[in-house]
Parts: C-alpha cells; sequence; structure tokens
C-alpha cells in the first residue's frame, strides 16, 4: 500500500488518511453541489456573509470545544447566551427609543452591560463546573439543569410589564455598528465582526498551546487520573473551563445583539447543537483531550458555508435539518472509529 | 489422521502507523501442549496473539486452525471457533456477578427470560473442575485480580476452547496463586486444550511450557523444546547478545537521613504501624504479597491517599502531603503501579507527556517557550535512551517499556529528592529492566532516595539496599539486602495472615 509520512514522522497508509478525512470529502463534495445548482454561491458578498455569520458561531464553538475538552459537553451554550443577550440589550437601547425596558435609565458607556454579563456568565459558569467536578453530577446533566434554569430567568427577566414578551429592540446605533459594520481596506470590507472574532481566536490559541492552564486542559481530558498524579488540580482546571466557556458565551451574546439588531428568549436557542457539531468536524474528541483552535474554525466554516449554501439553492428547512444531523452522526462515527475493533 | 498441529500462523506480517510490528512470523502448535512466547518488550508477542484472536487485522499472512484457513474478523468470531484469550488487563464488567461475565452475550434462557439456575449450575460445573474456590453470585468488582483472572480462564472453558491465549497471566499474581495456575494449566493439557503462554518470567517458562518460541523485534527468533533451553539461553536469543549480569553492581554507600516515617497509618487503618527511615542514596524495596496494602503505603506517602495517622519528616522537618501537588513541592515523584491507568496520556505525545508535570520549567515572559520544551525532552530522551520515532509521536503507539521510560523521564524532569516507584519494571523486557536498574543506579549516586514496590524477589534483592516486608496491612521487618534470604522475606511477607 503506497505510504507517506505524517507531520509525526511516522509512516501511514493513504487509505488510512482517507478514511480519517473523509468527512471533509463529503462535505467539500456537497459545497461543490450547491455551486453547480447555483454558480452565483460563489459572490464576494455570500463569502462575506458566510464570514460574518461564522464569526459568533466560532466564538461560541471554541467555547463549546474547551468543554468538550475535557470530557465535558455543555447543553446550556444557547441559553447562557439567550440570558446575556436579553441581559445586556435591555441596556443596551436607545435613550429615544418608545418601548425601553428601562424608560428612566441614562445612556450607559457600552462596557458596562458588556461586563456585566460577563461577570454573570462566568458566575453561572462557575457554578456549573462546580456541579461537574466537585458534586460529581455528569456533565450533560448538569448542563440540562442550567439550561433549564437560564431560559426560565432569561423568560422571567424578559416576559413582564409595561411591554410582555416583546423582542427588545432600538438597540444602540453602536452596538448595531459593531455587529453590521465593516472595516474598509481599499475596496475590501472587512466586518468588525470577523476581525474581533480573529482576535479572540489568536487569544484563545495562545491559552490553548501557551500557558500551562492550556496544558493542563489537554491533560485533563486526554486522562484525568494521570493528570491527578501529576499535580494537576482536575477539578479547578474543569471549574475553570466551564467559567471561561461561559465567559465567551457573553461575548458572542453582545455580538449577537449587535448582528440581529434585538434580543428575546429565544436568541440563542439550540446554538449548542450547531457549536458541537462544528467542533466534531473540526477534529475535537468526543472521549476529550483532542482538539485545536485552527480544527474547529474550519469546522464552523464548514458547518456554515453548508447551512448557506442549503438555504441559498431553495433547500427546504426541515430537509436542512436532516441533513445537519446527518454530518453530525458521520462526524462522530468518524471519530469513533479510531476505537474501533480492527486496527 | 489428525493433524499434528492445532494451530499453524505462516508468514505474518502486520504494521502500524511508524512500527513493523510482525514481519513474516510463523509459529506452530500441538494439541494439548503449552506454547509459550518470549520476547522482550515490542518483540510482537502480544500483537501476534491479537491477530490471532480477530483484534487487529493481518497485512498478510495465513492462520490454519484445526486444517482450517481462518481469518477472524472480531473476537466473537474466535470465541466460537474455540480460540479464546486471557488479557493483561482484564475486561470485565464488575459491577455484575461472576457468572454473568462467564456467559455474557449468551445466557442459557427458558421460556424468553434468563435461566439464573442453569447460568449457576454450569458454571459451578466449571469452577469446581478447575478447583477455583468463587462464589458465583458475587460481584467480580470484590474479587482479587488473582480470582479475576481465573473466572476469565473459567469463561475460556465454558466456550469449549481448544485453545487458550493467556498474555502475562503471572504479572500480577503471588507464588501461592501462580502454583494454583499451574494445576489448572495441567487440567487444560489433560483436557486436550492447547495454552499459549505470554510472560517475562524465565524460571515459570521453563517449568510450565512444552515448547518455547523466541521472538525479537516483531521476527521469529527460534522456536525449541523448553527441556533443551536455560534461561541463559532463552535471555541471549531474546537480546541477541549475552546479558552478563542481570543487575548492575552498586557501588554508593547510603548517607544521612533524608525521610523518617513513624507509625504511619492510611485513614481507616487500611495499613498501620509503619515506620523506617530513607538515607540519601538509599534504594529502599517494599516487599510483600498482593494485597499486603505496600501500594498503599507509596499513595500515602504521595498523597494520593490520606494519611491517618503517623508523621512524614524530610529533612527532620515534619511535613504535611495532603496531594500530589504538595508532595511535589517537597521533592517527592510517584511512577504508579497501572501505567495505562494514571500514568500515561495515551492519545498525546511523548513531548506532552514528559512536561506536564513541571511546565514552570519553560515559562518565558509568562507564556510557555517551545524552544526550552523541545530541548528539555530531546535532551531527557536520549538520556534515558526512549526508543521514539520523535517527541511528536503518540505515547500510546509505544511498547510498554518505551513508555515507562517517559514517565521516569516526567518525573526526573521535576528534579524529585525522592522517587516512589511502583512496580517501575512490570511488563517490561530484559534489556529495558537493566536500563531502568542502571537509572535508579545513578539516581541514588546522585543524592536521591528511592523507594521502590516490587512483586519480583530477586530484583529486590538485586537492586536494592534495605528490603521493607508488608504482611497483611503491617510492617513486618526490614532486612538488609545482602544478608537477607528469600525464605526470610516470605516468612515475614506472611507473619501477620
Amino acid at each position: 500500500m503506497e505510504k507517506i509520512k505524517n507531520k509525526y514522522g511516522e509512516s501511514i497508509s493513504i487509505k488510512q488518511i482517507l478514511a480519517e478525512k473523509i468527512i471533509y470529502l463529503v462535505l467539500l463534495l456537497l459545497i461543490v453541489l450547491v455551486i453547480i445548482i447555483e454558480p452565483k454561491f460563489l459572490s464576494f458578498t455570500n463569502l462575506k456573509n458566510i464570514c460574518a455569520q461564522s464569526a459568533t458561531k466560532i466564538i461560541i464553538a471554541l467555547a463549546a470545544g474547551m468543554v468538550l475538552m475535557v470530557r465535558g459537553c455543555d447543553l446550556s451554550t444557547g441559553r447562557m447566551i439567550g440570558l446575556a443577550a436579553v441581559v445586556s440589550a435591555s441596556l443596551m437601547q436607545e435613550v429615544n427609543y418608545a418601548y425601553r425596558m428601562y424608560p428612566n435609565l441614562k445612556e450607559l458607556p457600552l462596557i458596562v452591560p458588556v461586563l456585566l454579563v460577563v461577570v454573570l456568565c462566568a458566575i453561572l459558569g462557575t457554578l456549573t463546573g462546580i456541579a461537574v467536578s466537585l458534586l460529581k453530577v455528569p456533565p450533560i446533566i448538569a448542563t440540562l439543569a442550567m439550561q433549564l434554569i437560564l431560559y426560565g430567568a432569561s423568560s422571567i427577566y424578559f416576559d413582564r410589564p409595561p411591554y410582555g414578551a416583546q423582542p427588545i429592540g432600538g438597540i444602540s446605533s453602536k452596538v448595531i455598528g459593531i455587529g453590521t459594520g465593516y472595516f474598509k481596506l481599499g475596496n475590501i470590507q472587512i466586518p468588525y465582526l470577523i476581525m474581533i472574532a480573529a482576535v479572540i481566536c489568536v487569544i484563545i490559541w495562545i491559552i490553548w498551546n501557551k500557558t500551562k492552564f492550556g496544558k493542563y486542559m489537554y491533560a485533563v481530558g486526554g486522562n484525568p487520573e494521570a493528570a491527578k498524579v501529576s499535580g494537576v488540580n482536575v477539578e479547578l482546571t474543569q471549574i475553570i473551563v466551564y467559567a471561561s466557556a461561559a465567559v465567551l458565551y457573553a461575548i458572542a451574546a453582545v455580538l449577537e445583539v449587535g448582528r440581529i439588531g434585538s434580543a428575546s428568549n429565544t436568541t440563542g436557542n439550540g446554538y449548542e447543537m450547531d457549536a458541537i457539531a462544528a467542533c466534531v468536524i473540526g477534529g475535537v474528541s468526543m472521549s476529550g483531550g483532542i482538539g485545536s483552535v485552527g480544527g474547529i474554525i474550519i469546522g464552523v466554516l464548514i458547518f456554515t458555508v453548508i447551512n448557506y449554501g442549503l438555504a441559498f439553492i431553495g433547500v427546504n428547512m426541515y430537509w436542512q435539518y436532516i441533513v445537519k444531523g446527518l454530518i453530525i452522526l458521520l462526524a462522530v462515527v468518524i471519530d469513533m472509529r479510531k476505537f474501533a475493533k480492527r486496527k | 489422521m489428525e493433524n499434528e498441529y492445532i494451530l499453524e500462523m505462516r508468514n505474518i506480517t502486520k504494521t502500524f502507523p511508524g512500527v513493523k510490528a510482525l514481519d513474516d512470523v510463523s509459529i506452530k502448535v500441538r494439541p494439548g501442549t503449552v506454547h509459550s512466547l518470549m520476547g522482550e518488550n515490542g518483540a510482537g508477542k502480544s500483537t501476534l496473539m491479537k491477530c490471532l484472536f480477530g483484534i487487529y487485522a493481518l497485512n498478510s499472512g495465513e492462520i490454519i486452525l484445526e486444517g482450517r484457513n481462518v481469518n477472524f474478523e472480531n473476537p466473537a468470531e474466535a470465541l466460537k471457533n474455540h480460540v479464546s484469550m486471557v488479557h493483561q488487563e482484564l475486561n470485565q464488567v464488575l459491577d455484575r456477578d461472576v457468572m454473568e461475565n462467564v456467559w455474557l452475550g449468551r445466557f442459557p434462557m427458558k421460556n424468553g427470560f434468563i435461566d439464573k439456575k442453569k447460568m449457576f449450575v454450569e458454571t459451578k460445573k466449571i469452577f469446581d473442575e478447575l478447583e477455583i474456590d468463587v462464589d458465583p453470585r458475587v460481584k467480580i468488582g470484590s474479587l482479587q485480580v488473582s480470582q479475576k483472572q481465573m473466572i476469565e480462564i473459567a469463561k475460556a472453558v465454558s466456550y469449549d476452547s481448544k485453545i487458550i491465549v493467556m498474555d502475562e497471566p503471572t504479572s500480577s499474581l503471588t507464588e501461592n496463586e501462580v502454583s494454583h495456575l499451574f494445576k489448572i494449566i495441567e487440567k487444560l493439557k489433560a483436557r486436550n486444550t492447547s495454552v499459549i503462554y505470554i510472560s517475562h518470567k524465565m524460571e515459570e517458562i521453563l517449568k510450565i511450557s512444552d515448547e518455547v518460541t523466541v521472538m525479537r523485534d516483531g521476527k521469529w527468533i527460534a522456536t525449541k523444546p523448553a527441556s533443551e533451553l536455560t534461561t541463559d539461553a532463552i535471555i541471549k536469543m531474546m537480546v541477541g547478545r549475552e546479558l552478563k549480569e542481570r543487575y548492575p553492581r552498586r557501588t554508593t554507600m547510603p548517607g544521612d537521613t533524608l525521610l523518617q516515617i513513624k507509625n504511619l497509618a492510611s485513614v481507616g487503618q487500611i495499613f498501620h504501624d509503619v515506620d523506617f527511615e530513607l538515607h540519601k542514596g538509599e534504594i529502599l524495596g517494599i516487599s510483600g504479597l498482593v494485597g499486603s496494602k505496600r501500594t498503599e503505603v507509596l499513595e500515602t506517602l504521595f498523597g494520593i491517599r490520606q494519611k491517618g495517622e503517623g508523621t512524614i519528616s524530610l529533612h527532620g522537618k515534619e511535613i504535611n502531603n495532603d496531594s500530589p501537588r504538595q508532595a511535589m513541592k517537597h521533592g517527592f515523584a510517584m511512577l504508579t503501579e497501572e501505567r495505562r491507568v494514571d500514568g500515561i496520556f495515551a492519545d498525546l505525545s511523548v513531548g506532552f507527556n514528559m512536561i506536564i508535570t513541571n511546565l514552570n520549567l519553560y515559562m518565558q515572559k509568562g507564556l510557555l517557550n517551545n524552544g526550552k520544551i523541545k530541548g528539555s525532552v530531546s535532551k531527557m530522551i536520549d538520556t534515558i535512551k526512549v526508543k521514539t520515532p520523535s517527541d511528536n509521536t503518540k505515547i500510546g503507539n509505544l511498547s510498554g517499556g518505551n513508555q515507562q521510560k517517559v514517565i521516569l523521564g516526567r518525573w526526573l524532569l521535576t528534579q524529585p529528592e525522592i522517587l516512589l516507584l511502583d512496580e517501575p519494571t512490570r511488563g517490561i523486557d530484559v534489556g529495558a529492566k537493566f536500563e531502568i536498574y542502571q537509572l535508579m543506579n545513578e539516581l541514588a549516586a546522585e543524592g536521591k532516595g528511592i523507594i521502590v514496590v516490587s512483586s519480583e524477589m530477586p530484583e529486590l534483592l538485586g537492586i536494592c539496599d534495605r528490603i521493607l516486608v508488608m504482611s497483611n496491612g503491617r510492617q513486618s521487618g526490614i532486612f538488609d539486602a545482602k544478608s537477607v534470604s528469600q525464605v526470610q522475606i516470605m516468612e515475614a511477607s506472611a507473619k501477620y495472615i
């Protein structure tokens, strides 16, 4: 059989590489199919839209990926974003908007609502982390419970007099500017969202690869028992992971408010599924300890292109769900093949 | 006429990423005999058997079982064809009872329900035949390792196996348990069952085998009747050179007191009354039967297990090791017994596995410096002679001996004063063992104190200055390794039973 060297200096067969990378082939094929059906898909506007749509998703997926990497799983992603969106939006309405949640509130500097939701989410994430690490609640259950609590809380905050369950609109133009504006570089427009996401990616890459915490995160995910013997504080690492994921959710929530221009208690609903799917496509192992920033970014981009592409060629919404589900399944099947019987 | 051989494996070749694990290996097994496989770690013994058992797929070669060409897709198929394997790591459902584990996947049924009664009777019948004294209704999790292993063998018998592969069955057994195992093997032979026996222990192999096949670096070296072999001859074939000494010579003498342990007991008195001193440059062995709580003593010293009573003093000052982190701060390092469970990060690189305990060494301006990491890792790989394609290779792809060296390297990078080594040479080949002994010697010569737990008495006698013996959770004596005999140690081991 054909052999080539991989980056670790080990020789591996082409068949093996194909088996590992088949997901990318399938997805590439799907994208090509979209382009064949609708060549206009390749326009610059579309690509820009896709990137802008991906920007917040990348931040969210990096957060969800951290949790996966320490053998966790976060189902509260979407509702945490929802809560942060509602709270921050209520404090970022234009002063002259008619339906303000706090009619007498003076205009706040942008940093106030942002810091507020960051701290709020950090506390909530810490609680989830404590439930998982110290109280030994299985992550799926802990975050499922957290998800319900968060939805309840954000709905109570959101659905109350005088305006009831009306989406919170009239968001400050500064926030909208960040969410939809762009930086002009000659003829090229670079959305602010992409620039913000890029900065966050760099920071996260540094944290994962260049700090003690990052190495501990991989260690805890790779083998918690060995990590403990090696002097790693396993519980603390898990708590920090859940807390910092929550901080990223808060940042993403503010950006989402700017991008969409409003918030309600359904904002963010189901984001955890997209995030986990992107991570899985991007090579984060569901059994922990394996994953990279680059992989997750690619995962999000591929997943967004397919979402956007299917909608672009007019595929029925319900069919899109089915296709997405199948992609997730395929990705996990490939991930688990590593543990299959015959090597 | 029946075939002369029940099993032939011909020209088997198997490659893994980066390693040619088996290269044109052939073996032939006669019915009703014990055929031993010997070789250093990474020689390919386990791999060959996993190919037979359908765990790995062959690259080339053929397997002939009772005259039929076979190639099992998975272990279930192998079992159906009366080939079974007792693994080095036992795969059992700990929360279920013994008989369910034996009949898992093929429970006897009656009217659509599991027939518990039949299951019990059938299990009991096999246990009686093999003289296994275990109640089929107790949970597997409550049994000792040796008992669990007996049950795996009973399970193999229940499949009416014609070939039973035993991969290092005695690595965690005491001498009494080993002789029980040998009795069972004799019974199997009498049933015309063939046993393929993998072990590193020469004396055992020569005692139990009919034929011995030696492998080296994935290649077949020789197959000979056991009666024609001696320990030295086997070692010579295994390492391809003559190994004059199994233990390196000690040259240095222990110095000042490093560590003083007084009346140490764990929480819940799992062990108690442990009382000893460790000197600089000393290698102190801990001997005892399985279950005598040797590992627990080390775990308590390292803060994995809670201390109940007593004091630990380092350089005359009392210290508390409440967690591994604290123990590390006090200059302790611990190599754990179960490498795969709490030693290696199997999916991560050799480099990662080495640096994880002491990241502070590589910090520069608040961030980890890759150059420093690379330098440190490659220097350590050279110093302790780890055989690996690169520092980026997944540690899970290395042989057991090399994994052990990497973990030892991990602890050496913390620059410890006291090394706690729990079965450091278990499941490691002769050559690698010698290198690890040599490393221990060098560390002792640098003035470090080493405490080593081992089940192999000759090993303790060969490398230690003194030997502490545990018996049933109590310290039953400390002996000078130069003057003590194996008999004295055995007597001390049995003192409180």
